[in-house]
């Protein structure tokens, strides 16, 4: 009986072919990632320096002096910061409500729909929304502005990724709960948010890992200053905008220290994006299957 | 619904027994929340509205002045001037979301593929932190990348390369001697959008009972032929919303393209060509937009033809992603 | 004993567990082979090394061999698309595939390009679909799809399905399981009727079905095969004091 392979046979050529064709696709997908940050270290490591880190722009530094970009640091902490804040206060009632109230109904895929779409509108149109409210009401860039249009990218990612958590959440728990003679909203807001407190964290990580990034949104709203901001009405610098800039400069020292200004900003976001891994795997540990 | 508090207060049996004191108040409480909460649903369905509106009345002023067809239809581009034609940054950006696009596909299909119906679970752990970290990526830093990896490689390996082999072909006619363009944005974004389009098509994949595999493999199928002959017609639909959403992706990159893609306002013929993308344009002129009557407005125009063209990409492909997850089979 | 597949040595593990323990049978050709006994016993992990569907689950491992006609299906340079061919498979629920009744039963035989021409592939999809009792049916709507049918109809045509590819052994995974009564009664009788051409392995749970199909039996708990033997000795005269427990309905 031949049942023994005859690897030249033409549907076992394909299958090699193609598996040949999958690892490539994936080597290529996976070089790319080392390839990004291979390039960003080698050529960031150089030119990051304490001073960098710990400095505002001196006078000349756009020229090649003294200074650092600390401005920049702190404004986009803040910034990140102040959106994602705004942007839990509106998250998670609407991810409680998904979970508690609307579960699979017609209204609840509408507005998860909704919120995808949301998720899908570049950073740009929010930043060219943000500027025509501005225009409207009056406003100056401003590390406010600049939250403001910051929190409305950050929440249908922040929302989206907690309703995929708390939906996760096991039924029993929360019917054991109900049993007891909880009403929902209790149950909402002490089971479902301290059992998923792991995930919830997580997906407020990665809303400020993209706020923190964002260059387009805050490019219009925000301003750059070499000042560290002082107030919510002042405008303010932040990190992904201090790259940009400086690698518009003619001055190859201050292009270098671009390229460590992208240093920084890829060592901040990786790490909070790291920091919601773990907390990830924690949460996959200690909830209830 | 909050059952429990209406058969409550409607039955009888319990409004003579008196309830605990606790419990008014109490799912009052859960009421007044339930409200709040509601109200606060309806947010991001109204935030949709509000941004197309705002840009639209912003934009009003150049749109009452000129015909729709001559602003989007129109080539030449001087503000200073009166002429608002966007012909050019449309047919870029169209250019560059393309060739992205291209260059994306095929890998990503393949690793999702790969993923969903080869690896083992082993690998499928390792690969998930590779595409978070590509995602997590700020698309500035995607900039930086482009300027110091891409934009090279394009201009020492390959326009020489297509100079060599493949001059003859118009769409690889190498026509300016930098490596800034419609290929160096493209790659960047066609790794940008790579995670996104992977981690997509590996859920749809996923949607697929095991059931039907099995069926074809038991007649003894070779795996290939059991996905492409049964696994690949049920996904193909969803494969399709997944490209459009990375089309829809790229279509509004601004800074990582803007960074490579050369920034000049001219109808490219070849991949080599410059081109200047809508989002470049925006984010590029925002400084004078007060200055030049009407700038402002077709601007936030550009924002407005971006944010329609992206809305129809998105809502389409989210909706077919949602039939093909809830499928009833068989 | 005429055997077809001879089990040797056999260990199968989920993980680190253990699901067969040195399984050492003999299955005769052109009969019906019965494997029970008690659910988790194992007969369908067993089952599944004979076409091996066993190694589909992850993290799997499994020693020994088990040989067809002679051949040790798990050698390294034998074709499994080749074993799966020989050895079909009539799965526990019906899975229809999603196409058309019609391209269900020649879909297999595309696969291994058994005809020469679109004529052949017709008269062969009618042949086995007359053999599985589902023609007259279907002949009306060969291109509906499949999923229209009724889930009897759906098993039978597995069946169908499965005979087309020409296999040399049927395996049945509790194949009645999902069905009703009388769809289960028809999937029965073909079974039986194949037997002079097929050799059949049929997992069960039910002891009455094992009694009306079996011709050989095994019976199987915590992962070792307790008994087997032909079916008269083992229904009338278990020698094994678990099997006679088993058949008593104790547990």
């Amino acid at each position: 009986m031949g049942m023994k392979k005859n690897r030249l046979e033409r549907r076992h050529l394909m299958e090699a072919f193609m598996k040949a064709l999958m690892y490539i696709s994936f080597v290529i997908v996976a070089g790319a990632l080392g390839l990004i940050l291979w390039t960003i270290i080698s050529r960031g490591l150089p030119s990051l320096t304490w001073d960098m880190v710990s400095q505002v722009p001196k006078g000349g530094y756009y020229m090649g002096k003294e200074g650092g970009i600390l401005n920049a640091i702190i404004g986009s902490l803040y910034l990140a910061a102040g959106g994602t804040l705004l942007a839990i206060l509106l998250s998670l009632p609407i991810a409680l409500y998904l979970k508690t109230y609307l579960g699979q109904s017609k209204w609840g895929e509408y507005v998860r729909l909704s919120l995808d779409v949301l998720w899908g509108i570049p950073s740009i149109v929010y930043g060219a929304f943000g500027f025509a409210l501005m225009i409207a009401f009056g406003m100056r860039a401003s590390l406010l502005a600049g939250i403001l249009v910051l929190a409305l990218v950050e929440l249908p990612i922040m929302t989206r990724a907690m309703d995929e958590v708390i939906r996760r959440m096991p039924a029993d728990l929360e019917h054991a709960a109900l049993a007891l003679g909880s009403t929902k909203f209790e149950v909402a807001l002490n089971v479902v948010t301290r059992q998923m407190l792991p995930g919830i964290v997580t997906a407020i990580l990665l809303a400020f890992g993209r706020g923190i990034g964002d260059a387009a949104s805050v490019l219009f709203t925000a301003g750059y200053t070499d000042r560290i901001p002082t107030s919510l009405m002042r405008p303010t610098a932040s990190l992904p905008l201090a790259v940009f800039f400086q690698l518009g400069s003619p001055y190859p020292e201050v292009r270098e220290r671009g390229y460590a200004a992208a240093l920084i900003l890829t060592i901040i976001v990786l790490a909070v994006s790291f920091g919601a891994r773990w907390l990830s795997g924690r949460l996959n540990k200690y909830t209830i299957k | 619904m909050s059952e429990s508090t209406s058969i409550f207060s409607s039955n009888p049996k319990t409004e003579g027994r008196s309830p605990r004191p606790s419990a008014a108040p109490r799912t009052r409480r859960d009421q007044a929340a339930r409200r709040l909460f509601f109200i606060m649903t309806l947010l991001p369905i109204i935030l949709i509205g509000i941004v197309a509106f705002a840009l639209l009345v912003r934009a009003w002023p150049i749109l009452s002045v000129y015909p729709l067809s001559d602003l989007l239809g129109g080539t030449v581009w001087k503000p200073n001037d009166g002429i608002f034609g966007f012909q050019p940054f449309i047919i870029g950006t169209i250019w560059v979301t393309i060739v992205g696009l291209l260059l994306a596909v095929p890998p990503c299909i393949l690793v999702s593929i790969y993923l969903a119906e080869y690896a083992h679970a082993r690998t499928r752990t390792l690969a998930k932190p590779v595409l978070d970290l590509l995602a997590a990526i700020p698309p500035v830093v995607y900039g930086v990348w482009g300027l110091l990896a891409i934009v090279p490689f394009v201009d020492d390996v390959a326009a020489p390369f297509a100079e060599r082999w493949l001059g003859f072909i118009p769409i690889f006619e190498v026509t300016q001697p930098t490596g800034f363009g419609i290929l160096a944005g493209g790659i960047v974004l066609a790794v940008m959008i790579a995670p996104l389009i992977v981690s997509v098509t590996f859920e749809v994949f996923l949607t697929v009972p095991h059931d039907l595999r099995h069926a074809s493999l038991a007649m003894g199928a070779t795996k290939w032929q059991t996905i492409r002959n049964i696994v690949l017609p049920q996904v193909l639909p969803g494969i399709i919303a997944a490209v459009v959403l990375g089309a829809s992706r790229a279509f509004g990159e601004t800074i990582a393209v803007l960074m490579v893609v050369g920034n000049v306002a001219n109808i490219p013929t070849s991949v080599f060509d410059t081109a200047y993308p809508l989002p470049a344009l925006i984010a590029n002129n925002y400084g004078e937009m007060m200055s030049i009557p009407l700038y402002d407005a077709a601007l936030l125009g550009a924002a407005l033809v971006l944010l329609v063209v992206i809305l129809i990409f998105n809502i389409l492909s989210t909706l077919v992603l949602r039939r093909v997850a809830r499928r009833k089979w068989a | 004993m005429d055997a077809h597949i001879q089990v040797k040595n056999l260990d199968a593990y989920y993980n680190k567990q253990q699901a067969l323990k040195n399984v050492n049978i003999e299955i005769p050709k052109n009969q019906i082979t019965v494997i029970m006994g008690p659910s988790g016993c194992g007969k369908t992990t067993l089952l599944k090394t004979f076409n091996r569907f066993f190694e589909l689950t992850e993290n799997t491992k499994l020693t020994g061999e088990v040989l067809v006609d002679g051949q040790n299906i798990y050698d390294k340079d034998v074709d499994v698309t080749e074993v799966r061919k020989v050895v079909g498979l009539l799965a526990q629920r019906p899975s229809p595939l999603p196409m058309s009744i019609y391209d269900n039963v020649v879909y297999g035989m595309h696969l291994h390009k058994m005809k020469k021409d679109r004529k052949e592939y017709k008269e062969a999809v009618r042949h086995y679909l007359e053999i599985a009792g589902l023609y007259e049916e279907v002949k009306k709507r060969m291109h509906d799809p499949a999923t229209s049918l009724s889930i009897g109809q759906q098993q039978r045509l597995c069946l169908a399905r499965g005979l087309a590819v020409e296999p040399e052994i049927i395996l049945g995974d509790e194949p009645t399981s999902a069905l009703d009564p009388i769809s289960s009664q028809n999937i029965e009788a073909r079974l039986l009727e194949l037997k002079q051409q097929y050799t059949t392995v049929i997992v069960t749970h039910t002891l009455r079905q094992a009694k009306r199909l079996a011709d050989y039996v095994i019976y199987m708990y915590l992962g070792e095969v307790i008994e087997s033997g032909p079916a008269k000795e083992v229904f009338g005269n278990p020698k094994h004091e678990r099997t006679k427990q088993y058949l008593e309905g104790l547990f």
